[in-house]
């Protein structure tokens, strides 16, 4: 009896993808509170590190998996955002509150990536990538030109803002530990993540999402079908450029400075590789690659120097190790962690079908 | 019926759900103050070790030079601990790469205060990598000595930052020193200044202009990471500028030598000693020219500043420890300036320590730190570290590089930011090491 109303009512609540996705994230919150209550300070400096990345990654799987715009000036869009919060945060006897500090590092990206997206619209494959990429390597020389307000070279410090009082009383409430700063920030971290991934689920199972599929599998038809193609990619970058900006805000915080030393090439390369690694498209997936990008090279570094390497070769096997993850899941579990095992699943399931190609999952 | 079920199904989940979380927590804070635990051991420090910490480039664009310094400090530290350690303790040296970038600093920092628990930060490099992790270390209470960088904000204000120390000469002074020379042995020459567009440019300009801001007829400036520099070299030419002063890293040293050769540029260069290493100039400048420039004498008849004994000055007491050094406990290479530079730190870690008495404690570090102004030491000027100012090194000499060899043209310099004027004091550049090669101070009272 009580077997048959449960699962009537899981039955009940997921019959929505609102309501999956909302129960999704909140079930994410329970862990996210129990993780980060039972692991030391270092640990959630490290979840708090893996919390913009995955913001952003999300962001770019949803870009490059649903829509097909391949972006490689995210980091340049994390940029802005991480130096909108650092102005916010510099040298400020009262900050505004931090969500209103957030919500402006996401409104100014949003901006920047709304004038970049109509140009990438316009634009196809390589092209897209190029564009974007001319934003990474601009930047810095942005930074530097206007030294006098962002600091320049070496950049403007970030102070970290405190937990609010109710803020700590309330996890005081729950779990009878203290708010200290890097904890604070891994909680501001992953309930930014988990806001942005549930909204990004949501989109992506709606209209705008099947808009976006549309275009990205076949344009001519899409357009046919009464899409209005160059809109939907401006909206896609747009909501790519969001969740870059918050996680840039979240990044400003986490590493206290926002210099363009902070934001090279590499930083929008390695977002692209973690979704790569997770599988092009999956939310899940850019989680399992945001946690790679933080704990890998950590970890490696950490064993190289345990087995007796010197710091050099150890700092060395870091990006080696990454390199080869890389070059292995490609050729191994070429749709991405999270794509095999899902179609590994499909396949458990009804041998029958034929795998699903990366480019057409479904977001989860 | 059925919706009866479902709805109470539905509250009572809710209900457990709620009770099973706050079961978890406390409810509410104890409304008595917990007490704080108190006369805990000293963090890093064991009955037979000291852990420090250190952030360097070891890899990316700053690592030739630069990822030298960590691997001196290490074989200076091996030569201690072989000889018993500081107080019977063995100093541990953790050292991690962070790139430099800021991002990576602040992650590797965390580990290493965090989870590596390090007594202290030693010489950890980069501006605007160490400004990512500077209050986090001053509010967690760390140590962060002799910081490699010249800017002044290591030790301008040691009321925001008690814990925070420099080390080299800052470039504020080595503009005054450099600025004053050139008004009273070269007062004809049209100086162009050739400028890394940060703290290095903007402090070293503030001093040069005190003494030559009449002899100044152009000022080009350069990005960091921007390798064409071919518009500021060509500005300094047209401008006629006989004289260039440059406040750049190394790499641009070797790339305004190139761009000065195709345009047949041929002023006295007088480069500061961040940018002057002759050895490293020499292989980034056949490497930038493939081969077309030789690495024989590429520096030769420029003018530069020393602060340290280098590894040219084979005759000097300091260099033959390092040396000595080396040869026992360096692991792959030869002994260059960038690895005197660590062991020079790594010396002044362990008289700071040993300042520190018996059973160092982090602040009592700090205070025996305050007090090392006279200590002898490799640096050829005195420290300037008080309560009130914990900036570095107070001078420098300036030289001619003939080769690969620096020809002293003044006794050793000091002064301090500011309009304090400059001094000859050639007292600590006699210093030589105890014949042990580790240093013998006594606990600052």
């Amino acid at each position: 009896m009580s077997r048959v109303a449960f699962g009537s009512l899981i039955g009940h609540l997921r019959r929505t993808p609102l309501r999956r996705n909302v129960i999704g994230g909140l079930i994410g919150l329970v862990v996210v509170i129990l993780v980060l209550e039972s692991v030391d300070p270092f640990r959630q400096g490290q979840f708090a590190t893996m919390a913009y990345l995955g913001i952003a990654a999300g962001g770019l799987t949803v870009l490059t998996g649903l829509n097909g715009q391949l972006s490689l000036g995210h980091g340049a869009l994390m940029a802005v955002g991480a130096y909108t919060a650092a102005l916010m945060l510099h040298d400020v006897e009262k900050p505004l509150p931090l969500p209103v500090i957030m919500l402006l590092s996401v409104l100014v990206t949003v901006v920047v990536g709304a004038v970049v997206g109509a140009a990438a619209a316009r634009l196809h494959g390589p092209y897209i990538a190029g564009a974007t990429l001319a934003l990474a390597v601009a930047m810095p020389g942005i930074a530097s030109f206007f030294g006098d307000t962002l600091g320049g070279e070496q950049g403007l410090s970030v102070s970290t803002p405190e937990a609010p009082g109710w803020f700590a009383d309330a996890v005081y409430f729950f779990t009878a530990h203290d708010v200290t700063g890097t904890k604070y920030l891994a909680y501001v971290g992953w309930i930014g993540l988990i806001i942005s991934f549930v909204l990004l689920a949501n989109l992506s199972a709606s209209r705008v999402g099947r808009t976006w599929r549309a275009v990205r599998d076949d344009e001519v038809a899409a357009e046919i079908a009464g899409i209005n193609v160059g809109r939907a990619r401006v909206k896609a970058f747009v909501v790519s450029a969001a969740c870059a900006g918050l996680a840039g805000g979240v990044m400003a915080m986490v590493v206290r400075i926002a210099a363009p030393s902070g934001f090279p090439l590499t930083l929008s390369l390695s977002l692209l590789t973690a979704v790569v690694l997770g599988g092009l498209g999956s939310l899940g997936g850019a989680l399992i690659g945001a946690a790679l990008l933080t704990f890998l090279p950590q970890t490696v570094t950490g064993l190289g120097q345990s087995m007796g390497l010197s710091d050099l070769q150890s700092a060395q096997l870091a990006p080696l190790v990454y390199g080869l993850t890389l070059v292995l899941v490609i050729l191994l579990a070429p749709a991405g962690l999270v794509g095999t095992i899902r179609n590994a699943w499909r396949r458990r399931q009804s041998p029958d079908t034929a795998p699903v190609h990366p480019q057409q999952e479904a977001t989860q | 019926m059925r919706t009866w079920t479902k709805q109470m199904t539905r509250i009572a989940a809710l209900i457990t759900a709620g009770a099973l979380v706050a079961a978890c927590g406390a409810g509410g804070r104890p409304s008595s103050g917990s007490s704080s635990s108190g006369g805990a051991a000293q963090v890093g420090i064991t009955k037979d070790t000291v852990t420090i910490g250190a952030t360097f480039p070891l890899t990316g664009v700053a690592a030739p030079g630069y990822s030298e310094i960590p691997t001196g400090a290490q074989a200076y530290f091996d030569y201690v601990n072989a000889n018993g350690g500081v107080n019977g303790r063995k100093i541990k040296y953790v050292v991690r790469d962070d790139g430099y970038n800021p991002t990576t600093t602040s992650e590797v920092t965390n580990e290493l205060v965090l989870k590596d628990q390090v007594f202290a930060m030693l010489g950890a490099l980069g501006t605007p990598t160490h400004r990512a992790v500077v209050d986090f270390l001053n509010s967690e209470k760390v140590p962060d000595l002799f910081v490699s960088s010249g800017s002044i904000q290591w030790g301008n204000d040691p009321k925001a930052k008690p814990y925070t120390f420099g080390w080299q000469p800052d470039y504020e002074i080595e503009g005054k020193i450099i600025g004053q020379w050139v008004a009273k042995n070269m007062p004809d020459a049209k100086v162009g200044l050739f400028l890394q567009d940060d703290d290095l440019g903007v402090d070293s300009e503030k001093g040069v202009r005190r003494y030559i801001d009449k002899q100044i007829v152009k000022v080009a400036k350069y990005t960091s990471g921007n390798t064409d520099v071919a518009p500021q070299i060509a500005a300094l030419k047209a401008s006629g500028a006989d004289l260039v002063l440059g406040f750049n890293v190394p790499s641009y040293t070797a790339l305004s030598q190139l761009v000065a050769l195709k345009l047949s540029y041929k002023p006295k260069w007088f480069y500061a000693n961040i940018g002057a290493d002759p050895e490293l100039i020499g292989s980034l400048l056949s490497k930038f020219s493939e081969g077309a420039v030789g690495k024989a004498n590429p520096l030769d008849g420029v003018l530069t500043t020393v602060y340290i004994p280098g590894v040219d000055a084979t005759d000097n007491a300091w260099v033959k420890l390092w040396q000595k050094v080396w040869d026992k406990y360096g692991k792959n290479g030869h002994l260059t300036n960038y690895r005197v530079y660590g062991m020079s730190e790594a010396y002044a870690f362990v008289q700071a320590l040993q300042a520190a008495g018996e059973n160092p404690t982090r602040k009592g570090i700090v205070a025996a730190v305050e007090k090392m102004g006279d200590v002898a030491g490799p640096p050829l000027a005195p420290f300037r570290y008080s309560a009130n100012g914990h900036l570095g090194i107070s001078g420098m000499r300036l030289v001619e590089l003939k080769g690969l060899v620096a020809k002293p043209l003044t006794p050793v310099l000091v002064t301090d930011i500011g309009d304090g004027p400059i001094k000859e004091d050639d007292s600590a550049a006699k210093d030589g090491p105890p014949a042990s090669g580790i240093p013998e101070v006594k606990p600052a009272g």
